[in-house]
């Protein structure tokens, strides 16, 4: 089942908040350079499931390997392991008393102590990818959504991570901006970066795609390419809700 | 004499004035140095306290919680009478301005405390994950992410509470501290006459009225630009 191009391999993961268990163990697979796109209802544990990626939350079995290291292995160092490991978050989370470009440097000059000229020469790198080389001494509050999200992306990637997960990236933006955001994800798929989303952007996921994985009550359902899922899915749980999602 | 004359006689006489303001001058530098260091000394242990809480450990949350809520219950001039009038008898003496100084610090770093918790609570959870997801360490995070945050937030209570704290330096008048409030008494004891009364109140509002602008200014300043 070890799949040597792996970036990302989850096996017998489950998550309990007190009595409820969330999370009922789940194998997941996350290939280097693919985009795989986590879709289910809410509440099924889609973004629980990220978030026991970097361990933002405390899986109670299970076992992930991010590039063959076991994170989830106790005595594991996190705050290591959560350099190689980007995180979108639906609500940005920028730092609202930093500037963009300040954003983006903290974690270059308090984590991987680099010089504060050495900081901002990335930043302003990562800031122009994500096209906002114009508004890096900008306050969070002074930009919109989209441009708030592209900059928590600038910052997650200025640490050139292994793998990004993005956490409904999308949802918390005025229609009009969601667009901007995609665009910069689709770039970074062109990239090769390796990439775990989980959104309900299934216009997205059809066209980027490259695994689709859909998850319900803590279970998952279905894995397939996009084509089997949108087109043609296996299991009638995965039909009902793909044409739900469609409207 | 008129009535016009017995009163500014009374509380603003031009040769007590010219008598008595040296000390009063005395008074109001001495006042002026507790008042900094208990704002320096309440402030900076109430942070670190704070900082402390965060961490959440209850063998050492249980005592401070009871700490902070005994000398926020307790009036101040309790606890000055107690250390100044106590202590002596277990063999430990405080000089006055020590004890003004100790007690003042001790309840403005437990209101403080409880500002800056509250701060810290009030700032919202996804900035932890945040920079926690970016490998920075909990310290890190609480002092570069959470912590400017927090004291942006608390300005106004924290401004309000250290001038009502600081004031209390005039407590010190009970136990022989030769701050204003001291001089002044003393000085219209002297003189049977108000007029040193009346230079205490101008000195306190020389002293407290630019601290109230500058708990404004600082909020102004702090709060970040919006949209």
């Amino acid at each position: 089942m070890q799949d040597d191009a792996a970036l990302l391999s989850i096996s017998g993961l489950r998550l309990s908040y007190g009595a409820t268990e969330v999370l009922k163990g789940l194998d997941l697979e996350a290939r280097r350079g693919e985009m795989t796109f986590i879709i289910g209802p809410s509440g099924s544990g889609k973004s629980s499931l990220l978030r026991c990626c970097n361990r933002l939350e405390e899986p109670s079995a299970g076992r992930i390997l991010i590039a063959g290291e076991d994170i989830t292995k106790p005595g594991a160092n996190l705050n290591r392991i959560r350099r190689r490991i980007g995180m979108v978050f639906q609500s940005f989370n920028l730092y609202p008393h930093m500037t963009a470009a300040g954003n983006v440097r903290l974690a270059l000059q308090k984590v991987l102590k680099k010089s504060r000229s050495e900081a901002d020469a990335i930043a302003m790198a990562q800031l122009d990818r994500v096209g906002l080389s114009g508004h890096a001494h900008q306050y969070p509050a002074q930009l919109s959504g989209g441009q708030q999200q592209r900059v928590a992306i600038a910052r997650a990637l200025a640490l050139e991570p292994a793998i990004m997960l993005f956490d409904e990236p999308t949802s918390a933006l005025d229609p009009e901006l969601v667009g901007e955001v995609l665009k910069v994800m689709r770039a970074l798929k062109d990239d090769g970066m390796t990439m775990v989303v989980v959104s309900h952007e299934m216009r997205f996921a059809r066209s980027a795609a490259d695994q689709v994985v859909f998850i319900a009550e803590g279970r998952i359902v279905e894995t397939g390419p996009p084509e089997q899922i949108f087109e043609n899915p296996q299991v009638q749980r995965t039909r009902d809700f793909v044409a739900q999602a469609e409207h | 004499m008129s009535r016009t004359e017995v009163f500014l006689d009374t509380f603003f006489n031009a040769a007590v004035m010219r008598q008595y303001l040296p000390d009063i001058i005395d008074g109001f530098f001495v006042t002026c140095q507790i008042a900094i260091l208990v704002v320096v000394s309440g402030l900076g242990l109430g942070l670190v306290l704070a900082i402390v809480r965060s961490f959440r450990i209850s063998a050492i949350n249980a005592p401070l919680i009871v700490f902070v809520d005994v000398l926020r219950s307790l009036p101040p001039l309790v606890l000055i009478l107690i250390l100044y009038f106590g202590l002596p008898n277990i063999g430990v003496l405080l000089s006055g301005y020590i004890v003004l100084w100790l007690v003042l610090t001790l309840v403005l770093a437990a209101f403080a405390e409880e500002i800056f918790w509250a701060g810290i609570l009030s700032v919202n959870a996804g900035q932890w994950q945040a920079a926690r997801s970016t490998g920075m360490g909990y310290l890190q995070t609480l002092i570069y992410v959470i912590l400017p945050q927090a004291v942006r937030l608390t300005i106004a209570p924290l401004t309000n509470r250290t001038i009502a704290i600081t004031k209390n330096t005039a407590l010190g008048m009970v136990i022989g501290v030769g701050e204003l409030l001291n001089q002044a008494t003393t000085a219209q004891s002297f003189a049977g006459n108000a007029t040193p009364m009346m230079m205490a109140t101008v000195a306190y509002l020389i002293l407290f009225v630019p601290v109230v602008y500058l708990g404004r200014w600082i909020e102004t300043r702090f709060a970040w630009k919006h949209a």
